[in-house]
């Protein structure tokens, strides 16, 4: 067969990841001719050859990338033949109009750059700045694209000749990586020692910063250790001591800590790691994973790193710095906290560090490559086999999440979402690609909004796009509503209900935006379209992606306190034992714990005064968690949920998921009424004849198999079925009432993979499709996502 | 309390009831309008202040108060935020069909005796009656004119960079002794408003020669509310240091039960004073000499950092934006 020539574009994440020595050897291998350049929207491969490997090359472009490279599109060109054409050629780049390329995420450093590491006859052993065209740092030391040196943080120090020579050799394992330097021309490492909670600086060479830092670590100092999106702040897990100090210093009580390891083995050493949650361990965004501890640990962890539940985040060591601080000794099991002050972004940049984390650390272990944009550690869990994002940072941001409708740059405007209140998150939607931002903390905190001010700068930056609509929640006081209330200047703010938000990011990342779904979003607290606080929803969406109907939800029950009832679970469980009817007597663990204030809380739910009605089932977990006497007082977010889980996990180990002793009845109403669907709402947001579930029978069945003696943890696990019996409820009498059958599942509550778990197979067992979160959180993480989308939906023409 | 609007029964009320609480008829007895003289203050160069406030506060009797108190307290220290010194007060009432005579007389002497102690008359005034249902009990309305001495400028835009904020006392006393006798709430500890009259705070300091930049009354919506439109009216920004406002420990258990920030809460018989940088100390001099100026304490600057912004520094050290809520705190946590 004659010949054929084509051109390849190929988009997305494709430059500053070795795409184009890819491409280079794929030609070879594949004995085509042509070339293969950059230009600033894509990489452009010509290639000529027979029809069948040009066929293979297309395919291959897709699937077989480079690992950090994401592409998100290859369009095939036919092009004249060149009879001519010889050889494979890398071209330079140069400039074209349109939508940017994308600018890759960060990554851990990669196997070949491991082995140079500790390879005593490479030029860059034990450099701690080692990185290649395949890993290293990338988001977080951008600070303009197209993505080149000079844009970069290493801008400031110059390439030595070997280095150069390496960068401009297309066949190098470095040509065009951008952070690339050796002990030559590299940054270098700095030390410095706190004394009457003053940092002095320490003259000292890398391997003397190195050697400081693990013998500080061993003594069981507490060390801030400057890594790829910040400072950590770094101790043995070993030393409770140490990690007491920590927890102290920090004000951080009780909320677990993630540790990090070496490598996958001494995490196998320690938790227990299936295939998929290795497969999380080890690829190069190297997230902390929540796993299950083993216990025959070969070191023990301390208490302190992670009271009040089985698990332990983990993350295996990403920089090179990481492995320098294993190899020389450090202690196997480091706790590695964001070094933060509580609610506030992790702390990257030098200055800062020595005058904040004076107080928290007793050493810092830093370098002289700025960081341009902090990132924090992304949290991802495993269940049944699937990730779950809990917190998308890290390797993650600014990935786009491609929405799969509407062709590229389509008519939509560019959006801006700013997020919610806490665990914030920013998005830029352009064209069908939602950008999303690292996490960026609480908007409560003056550095959460410059973090948020920074973030939205820089993704526009990154895509070349201007905002021309903002999106926020529909919450009066969120300080990121009031934020954009402030900053928007003359662009119009779409302020999008925090429910139906949840429910637009995940159809968003399943690429089904218009299809009809019901989503259950059970979440904390949310502002409801009503002005009521909403949190235990049922919402239909369909083909208009700006509106839906509110077809659910929990009976509302006072919060008494508001925010302040979350750090007493007590006052929501008498709360909802007083709406189910139960006297509060003492053998109850929320009469017990509320002590002498249960009069006072009786006057409050009397007068109604701070005590909002609620649908929350965030705050019904809570309420059980209190009833059993799980968790009395909170003192992290969802910890009450989170003891919970653990609890009703202890029960169903190794016990058949429906044989429990103990069932609560799911009492609705509403469900023969026959409201309609999103069709015909003609304002964004209506409430159709719900189905109404009252918690109030299934708490007083709670009350009633702990007087008959039931196990807490028993009843924690039948809690959880009641939670997915309430889930099957809904999507039943809505698939009578509309003959959908596809239900999404969205909401922090969601984060719980037991309940994702147990809602997931209860819903599939009678036939509906299941839609949860795989690629942004359930939790307000993914929230900015959904505002962006459902605000765009409603500008759109 | 029964007939309604009419008139040989308003004037008994105002004969009988109203006029021996506020002090007796004023000399060359009552008339359509008072008369004020003219004050020295005024041809040199001073200005009159001009307010007028209502109060429509239930319960009408609580710890420490009533309406008639506040009533008098509040135009009063309206009227000394803008440095002026009042010189009379008026009084109007709206009376709903059915309020005990007693009621009424209850909160016209408080009304007379807080005038009477700030050394303000109330020189003129008006009684409505309205039908059963159209008030809630009682309103009172007062007005009262002052002079601003000639060179003095307080203003809210007038916070710079640098100046020192000072509150004249412990916060929220008022707001949650209402709330709590309101809505029947027994905080183990009574809580009583700290209504006062404030002008002859104001006087001491304009007569020290400090350099008063701002004053406010941080009433509804609380110090934050008065720290926040400071921040918008002088575009600066203002940096709270948490740990250095005084809130009584009932405040701060009660707000703590009821998810209020005491930072929100409303109070009577406090100012907010921002001051040139050297006047910080003399300031709390003056203030700690004034009976309603115990426990007066800096608790923040101004900054040209985040304009139009109120910033706290929290105990930990991190710092957090603080907005005005728009209505009822709604949980935010998600
Ligand atoms: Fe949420
Ligand atoms: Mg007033
Ligand atoms: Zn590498
Ligand atoms: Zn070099």
């Amino acid at each position: 067969m004659p010949d054929e020539r084509a051109t390849f574009l190929v988009r997305g994440v494709v430059q500053g990841v070795g795409f184009r020595p890819f491409v280079h050897r794929l030609a070879h291998e594949l004995g085509l001719a042509g070339s293969v350049r950059n230009t600033s929207v894509q990489v452009v491969v010509d290639a000529q050859g027979p029809p069948g490997a040009l066929r293979e090359l297309g395919r291959r472009l897709r699937d077989d990338a480079p690992a950090l490279a994401a592409v998100i599109d290859v369009e095939a060109v036919p092009a004249v033949v060149d009879p001519a054409l010889r050889g494979f050629a890398i071209l330079g780049s140069d400039d074209e109009a349109g939508a940017r390329t994308l600018a890759p995420p960060d990554s851990a450093t990669c196997p070949d750059c491991l082995r140079e590491l500790f390879d005593p006859a490479d030029r860059r052993h034990r450099h701690a700045f080692i990185t290649c065209t395949g890993c290293g740092p990338r988001l977080t030391i951008i600070r303009d694209l197209p993505y080149d040196r000079p844009r970069t943080t290493l801008a400031h120090l110059p390439m030595c000749a070997r280095c150069a020579g390496e960068y401009d050799d297309p066949l190098d394992r470095r040509f065009h990586a951008q952070p690339i330097s050796c002990h030559d021309c590299g940054p270098r490492l700095w030390w410095a020692v706190v004394r009457g909670g003053r940092p002095a600086r320490v003259r000292a060479s890398d391997d003397e910063c190195l050697r400081r830092a693990v013998r500080s670590l061993r003594a069981g100092g507490i060390v801030a250790v400057k890594g790829v999106g910040g400072f950590h702040l770094a101790c043995s897990a070993l030393d409770g001591h140490a990690v007491r100090a920590l927890r102290a210093r920090k004000g951080r009580e009780a909320k677990p800590l993630a540790v990090m390891v070496r490598d996958l083995d001494t995490a196998r050493a320690l938790t227990h790691v299936s295939d998929a949650e290795a497969a999380q361990l080890t690829r190069p965004a190297r997230p902390i994973v929540l796993l299950r501890r083993r216990d025959d640990a070969a070191w023990p962890v301390a208490a302190e790193v992670a009271p009040g539940t089985g698990e332990l985040g983990v993350m295996l060591a990403y920089a090179p710095v990481h492995h320098l601080l294993f190899a020389d000794g450090a202690p196997p099991v480091l706790v590695m906290t964001s070094a933060n002050l509580s609610g506030e972004p992790i702390c990257y940049r030098d200055e800062d560090a020595l005058t904040h984390l004076a107080g928290v650390a007793d050493a810092l272990l830093g370098h002289d490559r700025p960081i341009a944009v902090p990132c924090d550690d992304s949290v991802v869990r495993v269940v049944d086999g699937a990730v779950m994002p809990l917190r998308r940072s890290r390797g993650f941001a600014p990935l786009p999440v491609a929405l799969g409708v509407g062709p590229a740059g389509a008519t939509t405007p560019v959006v801006l979402a700013v997020g919610g209140e806490l665990k914030a998150t920013a998005c830029l939607l352009v064209g069908d690609r939602a950008l999303l931002s690292q996490h960026l903390g609480d908007m409560q905190s003056l550095a959460g909004q410059d973090a948020l001010a920074f973030a939205a700068r820089h993704l526009a930056r990154l895509a070349d796009a201007r905002p021309e609509a903002w999106a926020c929640d529909l919450h009066p006081d969120y300080h990121s509503t009031r934020w954009a209330q402030r900053r928007h200047g003359d662009l119009p703010v779409v302020r999008v209900q925090h429910h139906h938000a949840h429910a637009a990011a995940l159809l968003a990342e399943h690429g089904r935006l218009g299809d009809d779904a019901l989503v259950l979003t059970f979440d904390g607290t949310g502002y409801g379209s009503d002005g009521g606080v909403w949190g235990g929803e049922a919402l239909l969406l369909g083909a208009d992606v700006g509106r839906f109907a509110r077809v659910g939800h929990l009976r509302a029950v006072a919060l008494p306190g508001g925010d302040a009832a979350v750090a007493e679970p007590w006052r929501v469980a008498l709360a909802h034992l007083a709406q189910a009817g139960v006297a509060w007597t003492r053998d109850l663990a929320p009469v017990r714990a509320a002590g002498s204030r249960a009069l006072l809380l009786r006057q409050v739910l009397g007068s109604g005064v701070g005590a909002a009605r609620s649908t929350s089932m965030g705050r019904l977990f809570d309420a059980v968690a209190s009833l059993l006497d799980v968790c009395q007082d909170q003192r992290y977010e969802a910890q009450a949920a989170i003891e919970l889980e653990q609890a009703a996990l202890a029960a169903a180990r190794g016990r058949p998921a429906r044989a429990c002793p103990v069932t609560l009845p799911v009492t609705a109403t509403g469900v023969a009424l026959m409201g309609a669907a999103v069709t015909g709402v003609a304002e964004d947001h209506a409430d159709r004849d719900p189905v109404v579930i009252d918690p109030a029978p299934a708490l007083a069945a709670i009350v009633a198999a702990l007087r008959r003696g039931a196990p807490a943890e028993v009843i924690a696990w039948a809690f959880h079925s009641w939670v997915a019996d309430c889930a099957v409820t809904w999507a039943e009498a809505i698939r009578a009432r509309t003959g959908t059958a596809t239900v999404g599942l969205s909401g922090g509550v969601f984060s719980n993979a037991l309940l994702v778990a147990a809602t997931r197979d209860a819903l599939a067992a009678r036939g509906f499709e299941v839609l949860t979160h795989a690629v942004v959180p359930a939790g307000d993480g993914g929230l900015a996502l959904g505002q962006a989308v459902v605000a765009a939906a409603r500008l759109a023409p | 309390l029964g007939h309604g609007g009419g008139g040989v029964l308003s004037a008994e009320l105002i004969e009988q009831v109203i006029l021996p609480a506020f002090g007796g008829a004023p000399a060359g007895g009552l008339r359509d309008s008072a008369l004020v003289d003219v004050p020295a203050a005024l041809a040199d160069g001073g200005r009159l202040a001009f307010s007028t406030d209502s109060y429509v506060v239930a319960p009408l009797f609580f710890p420490g108060g009533s309406i008639g108190d506040l009533a008098v307290h509040g135009t009063i220290n309206d009227l000394a935020m803008s440095g002026a010194l009042p010189l009379m007060l008026s009084c109007g009432l709206i009376l709903e069909e059915g309020l005990e005579i007693d009621t009424l007389a209850r909160v016209a002497r408080d009304m007379g005796r807080a005038a009477h102690a700030a050394g303000v008359p109330i020189g003129t005034g008006d009684t409505k009656v309205v039908g059963q249902g159209h008030a809630d009990g009682l309103y009172v309305n007062t007005a009262g004119i002052g002079v601003v001495p000639a060179g003095v400028e307080i203003g809210p835009a007038r916070a710079r960079p640098g100046d020192v904020v000072i509150v004249s006392g412990p916060i929220g006393e008022h707001g949650v002794a209402i709330l709590s006798q309101r809505e029947g709430l027994e905080f183990g500890t009574t809580l009583r408003t700290d209504s006062a009259s404030l002008h002859r705070m104001v006087a001491g300091l304009l007569s020290a020669g400090i350099d008063v930049r701002v004053l406010r009354d941080p009433t509804r919506g609380g110090l934050a509310a008065s720290l926040t439109e400071i921040a918008a009216d002088s575009r600066v920004g203002v940096v709270l240091d948490e740990a250095a406002v005084p809130v009584p420990d009932a405040v701060a258990a009660a707000c703590g039960f009821l998810g209020l920030d005491p930072l929100h809460v409303a109070n009577e018989g406090k100012l907010v004073a921002v001051v040139a940088p050297d006047d910080a100390d003399p300031a709390l001099a003056v203030m700690g000499a004034d009976p309603a100026g115990r426990g007066a304490a800096v608790v923040g600057s101004i900054t040209d950092a985040h304009p139009g912004l109120l910033v706290g520094r929290t105990r930990l050290g991190a710092r957090r934006v603080i907005d005005r809520p728009l209505g009822e705190q709604l949980p935010r946590i998600c």
